[in-house]
């Protein structure tokens, strides 16, 4: 029987009341009196000296509240790393500055170089078009093995090179390495990319700065997944304001994947000129400056090898990769290839001996940063490409091969530095197989090629790091910010709760899901529960919502904030009930004295803590309201087995997507409904990597696909009916709910399993085809044909 | 978008005046391509003269000849709904864009538009159609200049659309992954006098007649009378989507498929 409510319950979503009634509150939404509007001048060339800027003519134009160049910004903070790599030398990365405005250099086609305030949008966009801005034009970075060679132009002057770090791991592991390859009785290698995205989350990115002169207290509205981190890092290193002066919202939120993590300097503008000009002031990124100013994901270009001896066993993996970090680093841009990549390369395997290098490469390109999945996608995807390939050429069952060298015994420490705690790759594998039909695929692929089609099947395996991360580990892999999650539960006088949470949602459903746990501990109705999240005034410090680990870091803090209340709260009812403490139990609602008829209700408890005339007073305190700061132990993670299978058109290389099977462990599972909604959205940009998404800058640096006539989404009518599962459960051991994260597993699950069957199809016609290069547009197919 | 008047005649001769009333005007159809390039800055008419409005210019109606004639401001789903004597014309409507798309854009804009992937160029083209002016009747064969290049003069307006009936018709529109517009698209058009082959989306010059295979097919009109005919890929369109290459092999897979498709 599915439960109703509380854990397990696939409770409707009550966010989406106020999103599918048009009755959501928007960054977008929100508009201030007296506010003006913020139109960026953004470079058009990949790379160039600026000469000079005139504005002059600009500013007189009508409504022109104030242009900003470069030159403001002088002495104000740029816009800060928040990971440091170490490289495999010792040495820490090239970090270059980055500027809010661009100064004396564009380094990529999208740089604000110029920000003109104005009373309307339409009279800034007027006022920028007058704006004389004299660029020097230099040759553009694009290539990263170009960028890396010697003499190449360089993106920051002031850098040694183009390099931003050459990282190993684990460098001391390499020569060991190196010997198992020399002794392995087959080796397969394999070269690939794994395309440029764009995140294109349905909201585009919008930033209010709004200044009180009377208080000086600084307010930024802005699409955040994590506004104290952003208050954090505006404040501390951009713009020097101090956190009790500053307040961060990030209100509804359109969708982020990734890309809304970051600090962005539009986000800095607002607030420094709100105060500069004493206005509100607003920028709203159209959708074609989303293409060029979003960070970017992915971007890898990747050598993997996989050695193996005579009976088929992993013995040794070692890869080379060459990461793009754009034209300056975002963020977390530069933990992205090495602490959320490298890490995950054993995968499902227990392949003894693994090393990867990675280089990390400036060019003249928009930053490139976390996207769903955020380096964990990259390395399933070489990865299990890789054992797909080794099990062709050895003439092995894929499936076989895999089970054969699945990991089956936890906690499992891997060579590459983290240690699983639990999983059962054998049984999301066995649950792929039932629900996949493998048995009946030669008949459906009979079925296609009587109708001209090739029809191919594609397996694989994926495990994933989620639940980030320990701060203690993190700090010495070289973040600068701990990765704990925050909550308080304010217990009201009537019984009603309000759980206000670092965690940020913008689409996953925690008002809902979170309200299902902390009503299922005390035994009340959801309703009874109120989520509140986005606002640094009204919530704890919190790291936010990325890396699939708001239940299992966020969750955990909450349960812990929630177990401080029912301690309290047993407290209060030993009291009303005139029992001994270690005698009362809270179950559905009410507390009880073991073993007597004697109750007391949750809501008489809590109105006893806000009207304590009947109260322990000498012992405790009023009021009910709480706070857990939650760092994790470990990471979780998360592991399936997904299964694709594809129909290509010979004649045209167009691949539709004919079935699609998805069994995940996520271990505990609060909202099914809710899981199932994440799988499905992250299977579908999964596919739209594999299928449709590319992200392309010619030899000068300019993006050719810079809207949707050209970059393609994917569609409902592009994607199948998902078939997904996530009955088996391994629960995570070290937080309470034993819950591992479910929000990126879709798209990094996804890719590898349409490439193996696009590959299969081919192969099944004879052709001599073992890679094609993501997106698998027709083209490209058609090309490996031929 | 920078500022301009609007004004809504209701009349053919209206609109032209207002046309001529001043160079930096420009009609205005269903506004699917131009209002977006006037959100990019990239127009900057001082004067929209929108045609929804003029009756004349409304709807679908079969002419004397036989031939099915449509109102220049005609919308896409209104030919997808009331083309039923011209079947393939109705299901070129009937696939242009998105629902948003075919109840705004009107044969007339796509037809002054010319894009080089646009779908009705190919129809109209392989139709033998007539395009229809405030002055004159211009032949498809004449119309068509070139990608975004037509016959038109400045201020001129395309009033009504022309097409005789065909004895058997099909368009294959492969799509372009991002946009959905024609990657390659084929309108075959089998009339008893001989058969017209038009592609869109395929050449640099934009929508074009494959003699070659006209020829093959008003001798046998089969998919087999196309084997071994091939176009050259030196004019052909390469981009992120495709090369010249892989445009030539889609357009003879599309005629085959089109005649399969007609036949
Ligand atoms: C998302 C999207 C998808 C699309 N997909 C397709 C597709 O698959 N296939 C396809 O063929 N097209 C497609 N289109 C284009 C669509 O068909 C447009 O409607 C069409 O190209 C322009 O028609 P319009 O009436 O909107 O013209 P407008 O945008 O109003 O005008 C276009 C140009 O024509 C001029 N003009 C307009 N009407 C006339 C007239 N009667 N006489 C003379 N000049 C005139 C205008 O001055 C302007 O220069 C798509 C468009 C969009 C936005």
């Amino acid at each position: 029987m599915p439960k109703d409510g509380g854990i397990g319950a696939s409770s409707k979503r009550r966010e989406d009341v106020r999103f599918l009634t048009g009755a959501g509150n928007y960054t977008d939404d929100i508009n201030i009196r007296g506010q003006a509007y913020v139109h960026f001048l953004r470079s058009d060339i990949a790379h160039g000296t600026i000469k000079s800027i005139d504005t002059g003519a600009a500013a007189a134009m009508p409504g022109v509240v104030r242009i900003f160049t470069g030159s403001d910004f002088e002495g104000v903070g740029g816009m800060p790393c928040g990971w440091q790599v170490t490289d495999k030398h010792g040495q820490p990365m090239q970090e270059p500055a980055h500027p809010i405005l661009a100064q004396g250099k564009v380094r990529h086609v999208g740089e604000p170089v110029a920000a003109v305030v104005a009373d309307t949008l339409e009279q800034a966009r007027d006022a920028a078009e007058a704006i004389a801005l004299d660029i020097d034009e230099l040759p553009a970075v694009v290539d990263m093995k170009a960028a890396l060679a010697d003499g190449s132009t360089k993106v920051h002057d002031d850098l040694n090179d183009n390099l931003c770090y050459d990282w190993g791991f684990v460098e001391e592991n390499k020569d060991a390495v190196n010997k198992a390859f020399e002794n392995a009785a087959h080796v397969t290698s394999l070269e690939l990319v794994n395309n440029r995205l764009v995140a294109n989350p349905m909201e585009p990115r919008v930033a209010l700065g709004d200044y009180a002169r009377g208080t000086d207290d600084s307010t930024l509205y802005t699409t955040s997944q994590n506004p104290h981190v952003i208050r954090l890092l505006m404040g501390a290193f951009v713009l020097g304001i101090p956190e009790h002066k500053l307040r961060v919202v990030a209100p509804d939120v359109g969708g982020g994947f990734g890309t809304k993590i970051f600090h962005y300097q539009e986000e800095a503008f607002c607030t420094f000129a709100a105060k500069a000009c004493n206005r509100p002031v607003k920028w709203t990124s159209s959708r074609s400056e989303a293409f060029i100013s979003d960070a970017h994901g992915r971007d890898h270009v990747t050598k993997i090898e996989l050695a193996l001896d005579a009976d088929n066993n992993f013995t040794a993996l070692r890869t080379e990769t060459h990461a793009n970090m754009g034209a300056y680093l975002s963020t977390f841009a530069p933990s992205i290839p090495t602490w959320l990549h490298g890490t995950l390369m054993a995968g499902n395997y227990k392949t003894p001996l693994i090393y990867v290098n990675v280089k990390a490469v400036f060019t003249n390109t928009v930053p490139v940063d976390a996207y769903r999945g955020a380096g964990r996608p990259e390395a399933t995807f070489q990865l299990e490409r890789v054992v797909d390939k080794a099990a062709r050429e050895l003439g092995v069952d894929p499936i076989a091969l895999r089970r054969q060298n699945f990991i089956t015994e936890f906690p499992y420490a891997t060579p590459v530095a983290v240690e699983y705690d639990t999983g059962d790759y054998h049984g999301t594998m066995d649950k792929l197989e039932e629900m996949g039909d493998f048995a009946g695929f030669a008949a459906r692929r009979a079925e296609s090629e009587k109708n001209g089609k090739l029809r191919g099947l594609g397996v694989n395996c994926y495990i994933e790091a989620c639940g980030i991360a320990p701060s203690n580990l993190v700090g010495q892999l070289g973040a600068r910010a701990g990765l704990y999650e925050s909550a308080t539960v304010r217990v009201n006088a009537t019984g009603g709760l309000v759980v206000m949470t670092g965690s940020h949602s913008h689409g996953q459903g925690h008002e809902t899901s979170f309200a299902q746990v902390v009503a299922e501990m005390i035994g009340i109705d959801e309703n009874m529960v109120e989520i509140v999240h986005g606002d640094t005034a009204n919530t704890p410090m919190g790291m936010g919502t990325y890396g699939s680990r708001s239940i299992a870091v966020g969750g955990s803090a909450m349960v812990r904030a929630t177990e401080k209340i029912i301690n309290k709260a047993k407290k209060i009812a030993s009291h009303l009930l005139e029992a001994s403490e270690a005698d009362i139990e809270l179950k559905d609602g009410a507390f009880s004295v073991a073993g007597t008829d004697k109750s007391v209700a949750w809501g008489d408890v809590t109105l006893a803590a806000y009207v304590p005339h009947n109260y322990p007073l000498e012992d405790i305190e009023p009021g009910l309201e709480e706070t857990a700061f939650y760092d994790p132990a470990n990471f979780t993670y998360p592991s399936g087995a997904y299964a694709c299978e594809v129909e290509v058109d010979p004649d045209t290389g167009k691949v539709t997507i004919e079935r699609f099977a998805a069994a995940d462990d996520f271990g505990n599972i609060i909202n099914p409904m809710i899981v199932t909604g994440q799988v499905h959205g992250g299977i579908a940009q999964g596919i739209g990597q594999a299928l449709l998404e590319n992200c392309a800058y010619d030899e000068n640096g300019q993006l050719l696909s810079a809207s949707y006539m050209d970059y393609a989404m994917p569609r409902a009518d592009d994607l199948p009916m998902f078939d997904v599962d996530h009955s088996s459960q391994t629960p995570c051991t070290h937080n309470p709910l034993g819950v591992k994260g479910c929000g990126e597993a879709g798209a990094i699950g996804s890719p590898p399993a349409v490439v193996n069957a696009v590959v299969d199809a081919l192969q099944s016609a004879g052709k001599d085809v073992m890679h094609v290069d993501m997106p698998l547009s027709p083209d490209r197919v058609w090309a490996a044909m031929q | 978008m920078y500022n301009f008047d609007v004004v809504k005649p209701t009349r053919i001769a209206d609109a032209v005046k207002e046309l001529s009333d001043s160079t930096e005007s420009q009609p205005l159809g269903g506004g699917q391509t131009l209002i977006p390039t006037l959100k990019q800055r990239l127009a900057s008419p001082d004067k929209l003269v929108s045609l929804s409005a003029i009756d004349e210019m409304q709807g679908v109606c079969k002419g004397d000849d036989g031939s099915i004639c449509i109102g220049g401001a005609t919308n896409h789903a209104t030919v997808a709904a009331e083309a039923g004597d011209y079947p393939a014309l109705a299901a070129t409507a009937a696939h242009i864009g998105d629902p948003a798309v075919r109840n705004r854009g009107t044969i007339g804009g796509s037809l002054a538009n010319n894009d080089p992937s646009a779908c009705y160029p190919a129809a109209a083209l392989a139709s033998g159609a007539t395009i229809k002016t405030n002055t004159r009747e211009i032949a498809a064969d004449d119309y068509f200049q070139g990608m975004f290049a037509t016959a038109l003069d400045e201020g001129e307006i395309i009033t009504e659309v022309r097409f005789p009936v065909p004895e058997r018709a099909n368009y294959q529109k492969f799509l372009q992954p991002a946009s959905r517009f024609a990657l390659v698209g084929v309108f075959v058009a089998k009339y008893a006098d001989g058969v017209r082959v038009a592609i869109t989306g395929a050449s640099n010059d934009g929508v074009f007649r494959w003699t070659e295979a006209e020829a093959a097919l008003s001798s046998n009109f089969s998919a087999a009378a196309l084997d071994g005919l091939s176009l050259p890929d030196g004019d052909m369109i390469s981009d992120l989507h495709g090369t010249g290459e892989y445009r030539a092999h889609l357009c003879a897979v599309m005629t085959k498929r089109a005649v399969a498709a007609a036949a």
